[in-house]
């Protein structure tokens, strides 16, 4: 029994390799469409978010901390949302993508200020999306001298003409140069196997259905979860190839490097090229023919390409699109490769990325089995 | 008497429409029963029930031992199927489409029968080529060498010369009577009446009830019909004022002669005697074909058919 699912397993997957490699134009594709994805979205994508989460640490609590973080919290761009206790916490925030900035007030703040020293305020910004970082880092400066101004009346009316007296000490974590690309190119890995993985394989039932060889195959002895699998091997080596591919392209064109573990992005790319292997052949069950599968792989791909926070910063968006986006497996990928390969995340960071991924695996792998039909019923 | 397959009252529907209504065949061991009846009569759809890949809505019964709806995996494994459509990968080669028929059936040796598969076949030169690129007549013996690669017991082929050339059609079923002579036991479909001279027997099929069943002779004898063969200059151009004069259930001109028929011998006789009074034409009565048969048969089921 046992070496019987292997052999009728092997048979299906000897057979989609030679289709795959007869068939030289969707090859070609599979391996022409990635690169090209990654020079056009690695040089065109823009975007300027707001209401971003932000973490405070406020050593100094007096009326101008106040002025100062809700001179922040009025340019729009940033949303306290964490009170972390120590510089650790703050740190693993920014790590976890929890928030985007983290901003310190020293405890000292207030009484330089009223001395007539320079006083400064710490900002981290998350960078590996430069664009979500550089508007509300820009716009923070003026802000805060701007309240301040306001602020001395009375006795520190003194001060007011001193109008850069705050200085803002800014840190680009992750991506300090600010180059868009790095944030960019991680994700395309995302949507680009998710674009090919789901279509290959969404095409693979619907095609045997529509070729006639459906009708042939359903009358062999050869079960559902062989028949999946078996669909679905194949792919799991392309999308390999194609990973390898765009992380050589993007270190070569791009710099873009790896900061973390190539063993951990691996096992989250398998992952995640699994899931959405599941998800085509899932398509495949639940369509009639090739030109459905098609239509159902887009209407699968847009979410991921704009709802993921590959297009636009996932905080920025409004609460009901961040729920429909952390139900995409590119969402959680997403955070699982920008955070291995630009902030060096280790396994604990990304651990409910990855969990995440397999619920998904196990749900989209149950339906497609239950959808697959062994007679023409 | 063994039977390979023993079905009785299989009835399938489709929303409302019922395609195979009430159907029983029992077919020995060894023997090619051909399977006729018009386009959309339900003969595809038997085959599938009886194969495994339908589920029966009523009846039931057994092939090859095993029960057609709780047995179906045995079934599978002991039933080659060749599918009215090409069924096989065009983008295969003709060795790779059997390894890979083969491998589904965890065949051993499976390089040696593919060799003596493909050496049956006469395509052992010719095994590197793409399936897509073989003549119909090829694709169909492809299909059929690969429906046979694991040794069934029975063959249920559909329509499987459909297309093809009668010298490629000859060569199918010399193969056909080759495995019928090894014990396989043969349900094959066609429209070709002298396909269903060359089986066995005979189980003809209308509106998904089965209409008449025996040997050709059997089912010439019961019919009843009587025929005439009309021969002569003009004959043949009668067939059009014959086709719907009373007694005449089929005319139709055959080169320059004309055969007429009908259910019953003395009214078929009323209605050609105002056409036997020309001298040049000569009539005899002759046996009706299989295909008078049908014909007749069609004409009736089509009568009995509700809403038809």
């Amino acid at each position: 029994m046992g070496g019987g699912f292997l052999r009728r397993l092997g048979a299906i997957i000897i057979k989609e390799v030679l289709q795959l490699r007869r068939d030289r134009l969707t090859f070609a594709m599979m391996f022409g469409v990635p690169i090209m994805q990654l020079l056009l979205f690695g040089y065109a994508i823009d975007a300027d978010p707001h209401r971003l989460p932000t973490a405070v640490i406020a050593a100094d609590q007096s009326q101008i901390t106040r002025t100062v973080l809700s001179a922040l919290a009025n340019t729009g761009y940033m949303r306290f949302t964490h009170q972390p206790a120590s510089d650790e916490d703050a740190n693993r925030l920014l790590q976890q993508g929890e928030v985007q900035f983290v901003v310190t007030i020293p405890s000292d703040f207030t009484r330089r200020l009223i001395r007539g020293e320079r006083a400064q305020i710490l900002i981290d910004a998350d960078a590996t999306d430069p664009l979500a970082a550089a508007n509300p880092l820009a716009a923070a400066g003026p802000a805060i001298n701007q309240a301040l101004a306001r602020d001395f009346v009375g006795p520190l009316a003194g001060l007011r003409h001193k109008a850069d007296s705050v200085e803002l000490v800014v840190q680009r974590r992750y991506n300090p140069e600010g180059k868009s690309r790095l944030n960019v190119v991680p994700g395309l890995l995302a949507v680009i196997l998710t674009m090919t993985m789901v279509m290959m394989t969404a095409l693979a039932v619907t095609r045997e259905r529509e070729r006639g060889t459906m009708e042939n195959l359903l009358a062999m002895p050869v079960r559902p979860i062989e028949v999946m699998v078996g669909k679905i091997v194949p792919y799991i080596a392309i999308g390999s190839v194609q990973v390898a591919v765009i992380l050589i392209v993007s270190r070569l064109l791009f710099d873009v490097a790896i900061e973390g573990s190539v063993a951990l992005l691996s096992v989250g790319t398998a992952l995640f090229i699994t899931v959405n292997l599941a998800i085509g052949f899932t398509i495949s069950t639940l369509t009639q023919n090739q030109l459905q599968a098609m239509q159902a792989s887009f209407f699968m791909m847009l979410p991921s390409i704009l709802l993921s926070g590959f297009m636009f910063p996932f905080r920025g968006m409004p609460v009901w699109a961040q729920w429909i986006g952390e139900a995409l497996p590119a969402t959680h990928f997403m955070r699982v490769v920008r955070g291995v390969m630009l902030k060096g995340a280790g396994f604990d960071d990304i651990a409910t990325e990855l969990a995440a991924l397999l619920a998904m695996l196990l749900l989209v792998s149950i339906l497609a089995i239950s959808r697959y039909r062994v007679t023409l019923d | 008497m063994t039977f390979a397959i023993d079905v009785h009252d299989l009835v399938k529907r489709y929303g409302t429409r019922t395609v195979v209504d009430r159907f029983s065949l029992a077919v020995e061991q060894g023997r090619i029963c051909g399977f006729l009846g018009p386009n959309g009569s339900g003969k595809t759809t038997t085959l599938r029930m009886i194969c495994g890949l339908l589920t029966p809505d009523g009846g039931g019964g057994t092939c090859l031992g095993h029960d057609l709806v709780r047995e179906r995996e045995a079934i599978k494994r002991q039933t080659g199927y060749m599918t009215q459509r090409f069924g096989l990968y065009e983008d295969l080669t003709i060795r790779e489409n059997l390894e890979f028929v083969g491998r589904l059936y965890e065949l051993d040796r499976l390089k040696a029968r593919v060799d003596r598969s493909l050496e049956r076949l006469g395509l052992t030169t010719r095994q590197g080529q793409l399936a897509g690129a073989l003549s119909g007549g090829w694709k169909q013996r492809l299909a059929l060498a690969a429906c046979v690669l694991h040794e069934p017991r029975l063959l249920l082929l559909d329509e499987p010369t459909a297309g093809v050339d009668p010298k490629a059609r000859r060569a199918f079923w010399d193969e056909i009577h080759a495995y019928a002579a090894e014990g396989i036991t043969v349900l094959v479909s066609t429209h070709y009446m002298d396909e269903a001279e060359r089986c066995h027997e005979i189980a003809y099929i209308a509106y998904g009830e089965l209409m008449a069943r025996g040997t050709a002779e059997e089912i010439v004898r019961a019919s009843g019909l009587a025929a005439f063969v009309a021969s002569g200059p003009g004959a043949d151009h009668l067939a059009v004022k014959l086709r719907d004069a009373p007694g005449v259930s089929a005319a139709a001109a055959f080169g320059a002669t004309l055969h007429v028929c009908g259910p019953d011998r003395a009214e078929l006789e009323r209605a050609i005697a105002p056409f036997r009074a020309d001298p040049n034409i000569v009539w005899q009565e002759a046996e009706p074909t299989l295909e008078d048969i049908f014909i007749h048969l069609m004409g009736q089921a089509h009568d009995n058919a509700p809403g038809a």
